[in-house]
């Protein structure tokens, strides 16, 4: 970084991410990579049927194999304390009970847990995983969502709870849509997209005492994996200690608690030794959630000059027979139109197969590609430019709830959007544009997610060397967290980033929520300004009189001492401020809460998507040749990480809209497409020039920073602007995903 | 995976005796996918015999054909000047198969002889026929996006995999065996066999066989050449349908073609009736379509993969454009 730069803010800087150098150099722990004396490895065995008991397990010819410690089933697995209770059924994210691994001989979905094979080597492990024999007496399983679709029911959460989003809603008249003039009816599905991080789900149990607990785990949440597990076990939180300092990618698969993290546990209490548990990609499609396939329709209804009169918009979304999964699919619907009638009805389906997650732009990227088709489907009706559509519906107010918005900059992301993607280019009629063998074609989506802040605990420590440590219980998943936290702290502290490193992945340091939900620039951010801003007033007592009546952004930290911008002679060195400390580190630990503004204000990050397609005339083949995601997201603290997840985003939707979807034969109840040679993520190649515009204006009603938010947007909004190109290009409309060139050749 | 025994020989006959000692032993050439169905558990050999130290990596040009030697790696083949030159049908098929980190590691012998991508080949807890005789085919009724229209039996309905087989199968090529019972040569065509009642056979290699080479003649397919591969995205992903077309033009005039398909049954597919219908004729698309017509005659589609009886007609007219640059 430039001297001069430092004079101005760090925040809005393109900073290189603080561990980028650790990451490309392999240093970087993640969480099966720690060595433990005497560690050993866990393969686990799954189901062969998708509902029934286990009749018998023979596990002999396992536990002869070479190498093998210990072979644990249900029949000779520790207790856990906490499965007997029966515990806290209301705890997000599901009602219900996650499955109690080893617990029982009940086998809920195919690929469930039923044996753990620990030895002293993978290879071992997993070899004799093999010759584990169980026999069932299965039952009928009902896996097929589109054969019990009508069984669909409301969740107990709503049941329970007449305020739950979830409840039937109605706004004006119920099916209102159906007075207008010009009316659309259509289905949409979206098949379950699995979870695929590039870091597979792992963890090493250690029970360092027989009342403690230490795990090296691939979570989101480590303060709430610690809850867990303590509950589970019956210990004082203090007790367990989840260490997840680095994350390979986890898009929501780490928010939940998965029974391969309590098998390693079981099976580390049993052998009384480190146990390292690795999942198999296979397993990743069973053992840890997945986007729920969802069926949705939309009936819309229009004035002939393209004024929305209402939306009716249902979902049905799956979940397993022991959980009730949920989210937010229908929440875009209420807020993001002006539409004087809308009604909403959400679903969930209970079927033999494990419980489904949020993934990246949870509900609200399923939910978006039914709103933002029929968006287009409807512009087509009414022979309007589907941006122009859009903003003869646009809304100064959140028409839910009559609210303001804290910040609403998606006018201004329209027009940069289209400008950048070319859409002058665009033809109203579909099918018009060609290039060579190719058939072109412009879309567009629009995407929203609630600019969210939780409550976060930070602690910042100036230490003797000049340096500043900062701490929070919070993860970094992937998007850059520390590195922004770096310069958040960099600007309150006025100090160069290079003298501050924060810390985060530890149960032990002070209280953050899981990583999840676009808000841990907000909430987590806002703890370390806070605490940067607390260290600082400590400073500031610490220096005495001479210090006394200056405001806090004139003291600076530098050279091993505290000075005041304004006058340099005013200073005193580190040391002296020290000894006025009893020789200790200053140390402050603040917490930082939202306030009463969620009670005036609506407030929601917003960003859209524009796409360019390729459709080959002949095989069906679909190449997106461009991409522009623009978003009104707040304050951008670091244009290069948050360019990257904007990119990250659209690749994903990319994947949502064209390859991802996995297949299960209903004969067996189980997955057919489990590896990633079947189940196709997107490829470099499938990634376009993708081009990233932000408004970056300051929303400092969500907090002192101005952020909204960014992780979920930089996908919702993407899979319904590709399918709208592929309609523009080909006049052939796909409702359901991925599009595949089977699809478009049926 | 299980444990296993291995061995890596220098010479070939050792090799060959080492197979034939062992049932169920298996050769080892790059591991890309021998590796992944031992993981999976869909072969457990007793015994893998390592064939990279045999000195079967040369390409050579002599008397008229090009020999590809069974340990050239597919990232070689596709790069090498010579087949550029004579076969650059060749080298375009083996660019579209797998990801430049696979080809390097990946044999031509082994690329042969991969196995099906059948999903329920690979779980060992569905039935199938190829992997367990007996056991039925899962993709019958099953999940069968993928599968054959051609030359499928009610014992399974897999198809082969390679990229490279068809443009081998396409242009005449030879496979080289050495074996228990010696050395001898087999058309590239009778290699792979249709299912029939034996589909746990993919070929028509005795036990023990090592394929130690490929010949390809030369001929006049240097210019008017294209290998269409249609996927769901744009690499590393298994043909849904792939066509090898080669023509020989003598200005607008087909003088010869080639003409083979991928991703359509259980062997390479080769379209000797559509090859004929093209030879004297304008290079054009009514032409090309009615080559088309004649290739699809008898196929017949399962209940997830009808939509190859569009693809497959549309990829042939496209390729053999592409091959004869009709605009
Ligand atoms: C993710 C992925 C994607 C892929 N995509 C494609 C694709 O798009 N198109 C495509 O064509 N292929 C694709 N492949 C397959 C790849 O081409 C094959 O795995 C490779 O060519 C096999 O060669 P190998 O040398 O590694 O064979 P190995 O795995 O070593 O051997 C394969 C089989 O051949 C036998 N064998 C090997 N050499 C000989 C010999 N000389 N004589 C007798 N028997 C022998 C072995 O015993 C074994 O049974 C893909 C593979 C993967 C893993």
């Amino acid at each position: 970084m430039k001297d001069q730069q430092l004079q101005d803010k760090v925040v809005g800087d393109r900073m290189n991410r603080v561990d980028g150098r650790l990451k490309v150099t392999g240093a970087a722990k993640y969480s099966a990579e720690y060595e433990l004396p005497g560690l050993v490895h866990g393969a686990l065995v799954g189901s062969t049927i998708a509902k029934g008991r286990i009749t018998s397990l023979d596990t002999k010819a396992a536990e002869r194999a070479p190498g093998v410690l210990a072979v644990i089933t249900h029949l000779n697995s520790p207790k856990v304390p906490g499965f007997a209770a029966k515990s806290n059924p209301d705890e997000p994210p599901a009602i219900g009970q996650p499955l109690r691994v080893f617990h029982d001989e009940k086998v809920y979905f195919n690929d469930q847990p039923i044996a753990l094979v620990v030895a002293n080597t993978l290879e071992q492990a997993r070899y004799a995983a093999r010759l584990v024999k169980a026999q069932y007496a299965a039952d009928e399983h009902r896996t097929d969502f589109e054969a019990n679709k009508q069984r669909g029911f409301l969740p107990t959460q709503a049941k329970r709870n007449p305020k739950s989003a979830q409840n039937d809603y109605d706004r004006g008249q119920k099916n209102g849509y159906q007075t207008a003039p010009v009316k659309l009816e259509a289905e949409y599905v979206h098949t379950s997209e699995m979870h695929n991080p590039m870091e597979l789900q792992s963890i090493i149990a250690h029970w360092e005492a027989p009342d403690r607990l230490t795990v090296y785990d691939k979570v989101q949440a480590v303060k709430g994996t610690q809850r867990a597990f303590a509950k589970d076990w019956g210990l004082p939180e203090e007790n367990v200690k989840v260490i997840a300092t680095f994350v390979g990618g986890a898009f929501g698969n780490g928010l939940h608690n998965w029974p391969h993290e309590t098998a390693a546990i079981i099976a580390a209490k049993k052998l009384n030794r480190p146990v390292k548990l690795v999942l198999t990609r296979e397993q990743m499609f069973t053992m840890v959630g997945y986007r729920p396939y969802t069926w949705q329709r939309i009936g819309m209804g229009a004035t002939k000059d393209g004024k929305l009169v209402g939306i009716t918009h249902e979902s049905v979304g799956q979940t397993s027979s022991y959980e009730e999964f949920t989210e937010s699919t229908l929440q875009q619907t209420r807020m993001m139109y002006t539409s004087p009638n809308v009604s909403t009805r959400y679903r969930i389906l209970g079927l033999d197969i494990s419980t489904p997650i949020w993934m990246r732009g949870p509900g609200e990227a399923t939910g978006a590609f039914a709103l933002e088709s029929a968006m287009d489907e409807m512009a087509h009706l009414l022979n309007l430019d589907p941006m122009e559509f859009r903003l003869r519906n646009y809304t100064d107010v959140d028409p839910d709830n009559n609210k303001p918005w804290s910040t609403k900059f998606l006018k201004e992301c329209y027009q940069l959007g289209a400008e950048r993607i070319g859409w002058n280019k665009r033809q109203m009629k579909p099918g018009s544009l060609r290039d060579g063998d190719w058939f072109v074609g412009y879309g567009m989506g629009v995407g929203t997610f609630g600019a969210n802040r939780g409550t976060a605990k930070a602690r910042a420590v100036l230490q003797a060397d000049g340096t500043v440590v900062l701490q929070s219980a919070t993860t970094d998943i992937g998007p850059g967290t520390g590195t922004v936290m770096v310069q958040i702290a960099a600007d309150a502290l006025g100090m160069p980033p290079e003298k501050i490193r924060f810390e985060l992945g530890n149960s032990t340091f002070p209280t953050a929520p899981s990583q999840g939900g676009s808000a841990t620039v907000n909430t987590v951010g806002s703890a370390v300004l806070e605490a940067c801003t607390a260290l600082k007033g400590k400073l500031q007592q610490l220096g005495g009189a001479a210090f006394a009546s200056a405001k806090p952004e004139d003291l600076t930290l530098a050279g091993g001492q505290l000075s005041l911008a304004s006058n340099a002679g005013t200073k005193v060195s580190l040391a002296d401020l020290r000894k006025q400390n009893n020789g200790q580190d200053i140390d402050v630990t603040v917490e930082a809460k939202p306030g009463n503004e969620r009670q005036k204000y609506s407030m929601y990050s917003f960003s859209v998507h524009f796409a360019e397609v390729r459709v080959h005339a002949m095989t069906g083949e679909v190449r997106v040749s461009k991409m522009v995601s623009c978003a009104d997201a707040g304050t951008i603290v670091n244009h290069k990480t948050a360019g990257s997840q904007m990119i990250g985003g659209a690749v994903g939707g990319i994947g949502m809209a064209l390859t991802e979807g996995a297949v299960m034969d209903h004969r067996f109840g189980r997955y057919v497409t489990k590896d990633l040679a079947d189940y196709h993520v997107p490829v470099h190649a499938d990634a376009p020039a993708i081009e990233v515009a932000f408004v970056d204006k300051p929303d400092f009603i969500v907090d002192p920073l101005g952020t909204k938010g960014i992780g979920e947007i930089a996908i919702i909004g993407v899979a319904p602007a590709i399918a709208n190109a592929i309609f523009n290009a080909t006049g052939k409309r796909i409702r359901e995903l991925p599009i595949t060139p089977d699809k478009l050749m049926a | 995976m299980n444990q296993f025994q291995y061995l890596r020989p220098t010479k070939q006959q050792a090799a060959i005796e080492a197979l034939a000692r062992t049932p169920n032993a298996q050769f080892i050439a790059g591991g890309t996918n021998l590796l992944d169905l031992m993981k999976r558990g869909v072969l457990e050999p007793p015994r893998l015999i390592d064939i990279n130290r045999l000195p079967l990596g040369k390409i050579e040009r002599d008397n008229g054909r090009l020999r590809i030697g069974a340990l050239a790696l597919n990232g070689a083949v596709a790069e090498d000047k010579q087949v550029l030159e004579r076969q650059p049908l060749l080298a375009q098929a083996l660019n579209a198969g797998a990801s430049a980190q696979l080809r390097n590691m990946a044999t031509v012998g082994g690329n042969m002889l991969q196995r099906t991508r059948c999903s329920y080949f690979y779980d060992t807890a569905m039935p199938c026929n190829k992997r367990e005789p007996g056991s039925g085919c899962g993709a019958l009724e099953g999940y069968n996006r993928m599968h054959a229209i051609f030359g499928f039996s009610d014992k399974c309905i897999a198809v082969h995999p390679s990229d490279m087989s068809v443009a081998l199968v396409a242009l005449d090529a030879t496979v080289l065996i050495s074996g228990p019972k010696g050395d001898r040569r087999l058309p590239f065509a009778d290699l792979h066999r249709l299912p029939g009642d034996t589909p746990q056979k993919d070929t028509n290699l005795e036990p023990g066989e090592l394929i130690t080479a490929v010949e390809i003649p030369d001929g006049p397919f240097t210019k008017n050449v294209h290998y269409l591969k249609v996927r769901e995205r744009a690499s590393y992903a298994f043909a849904l349908v792939s066509v090898a077309a080669a023509l020989s033009l003598d200005g607008n005039t087909i003088k010869d073609a080639r003409l083979a398909m991928g991703g359509v049954a259980h062997k390479p597919w080769r379209l000797a009736e559509a090859e004929k219908s093209l030879i004297g004729k304008p290079a054009t698309e009514a032409t090309f379509r009615q080559a088309a017509d004649i290739a699809m005659q008898g196929a017949k589609a399962f209940k997830h993969n009808s939509y190859k009886l569009r693809m497959a007609p549309n990829s042939i007219i496209q390729a053999l454009k592409n091959a004869a640059s009709v605009a």
